[in-house]
């Protein structure tokens, strides 16, 4: 029998039951989320399954939400059940201020350069990362460049009149 | 209904079948000539410029055009494409510089022996361009001195010819002494080059 959403869904609920929250279905890709803390635990689970088998991950990305107090920072992992094509969303949330997630470069090797790019761009601290640095930006950079706090255009040069650009 | 192109309409006799360079002014007499060694170095130097590409992005693409036979950089003594920057004279940045490329932009402009020129091709080269962003170089004078700009985004291979010629002008009439001079020193300390 071929995996469907609703076994899918009924699995995690029947291993974590209360701790899945946020449970949403955008364009047909099943996404939910957990606490930060158990995001390992539900990512060994979703491999391991016989049945569930999610043991590609397709990407790791981070986003930045600055008006959820003591989220902001959302971890997104897509997954990819390659046996019977089935893709699904898992998000966490943790706080900007101590951004510490566990990494998940033990279960995918995959993980490793996308956590160090979600380090780079968002500041996101792996725990068990074995080697946590920047791996796109230069290393001399002071800041996370994706977090909303910062302006896109360089902050650097000195040549920008503001007045030429209609501000102030 | 499209502009009919049109070209050559304006009647150029040919007056020598051999483009030649003119001699630099002098005095001649019988048998001899002479004249001063500064601009027989750069009359020497000016036609025989072996640039270096340094080609990122799309600025490149119209650099290949300019290398090409329809506008053909070799006309000007630039035969030789160097890839090795000891043997060059004119480093050619063409395209976006990201910060992370700037010390290798650096690096290779520092293993180029003197005289050195630098022609920074296009808006990205030139001031960063339309990427004004955390991780663009805003223009490659922040990290070594650039003799010749040349805009457009990316400009076209006429435009480029022009920016040549004007490198060439400039290494025509360079003073024998300037690279030792306590301006070019300045110039290269505030650059952090010894």
């Amino acid at each position: 029998m071929a995996l469907s959403s609703e076994i899918i869904k009924q699995k995690l609920l029947d291993k974590f039951g209360e701790e899945i929250t946020g449970w949403e279905e955008p364009y047909g890709m099943i996404t939910f989320s957990s606490n930060k803390d158990l995001n390992l635990k539900v990512l060994q689970f979703l491999y391991d399954d016989p049945e569930l088998q999610f043991r590609f991950l397709t990407d790791l990305c981070a986003v930045h939400y600055p008006e959820k107090k003591g989220e902001e920072i959302a971890v997104v992992y897509h997954l990819h059940n390659l046996v019977d094509n089935i893709r699904i969303r898992f998000k966490i949330n943790t706080d900007i201020n101590q951004p510490d997630v566990f990494s998940a470069t033990a279960l995918y090797a995959a993980a490793n350069w996308m956590e160090r790019e979600t380090f780079d761009f968002y500041g996101v601290n792996f725990i068990g990362h074995p080697n946590l640095k920047r791996i796109l930006n230069v290393d001399d950079m002071e800041y996370f460049p994706m977090r909303k706090e910062f302006p896109l255009e360089d902050q650097t040069r000195l040549d920008k009149d503001d007045e030429m650009f209609g501000r102030n | 209904m499209p502009r009919p192109v049109q070209y050559n309409i304006t009647e150029k006799p040919i007056e020598t079948p051999i483009g030649t360079v003119e001699g630099p002014p002098g005095f001649t007499g019988e048998g001899f000539f002479a004249s001063k060694l500064s601009d027989v170095v750069g009359l020497a130097r000016k036609n025989s410029i072996w640039p270096l590409p340094f080609a990122t992005s799309c600025c490149g693409i119209e650099f290949m055009a300019l290398m090409g036979s329809h506008y053909d950089l070799a006309r000007f003594g630039s035969e030789r494409v160097s890839f090795s920057p000891r043997q060059c004279d004119l480093l050619m940045v063409m395209g976006t510089i990201a910060k992370k490329m700037a010390p290798i932009v650096k690096q290779v402009y520092l293993q180029m022996a003197e005289p050195r020129w630098v022609l920074a091709m296009g808006a990205c080269a030139s001031s960063g361009g339309i990427f004004d962003t955390y991780s663009v170089l805003q223009g490659i004078d922040q990290i070594i001195p650039v003799d010749v700009y040349v805009p457009g985004c990316p400009p076209r291979p006429e435009a480029v010819l022009d920016g040549f010629m004007k490198v060439q002008d400039l290494v025509g009439k360079e003073n024998l002494r300037r690279r030792n001079s306590d301006k070019y020193q300045e110039l290269m300390k505030s650059y952090g080059i010894q």
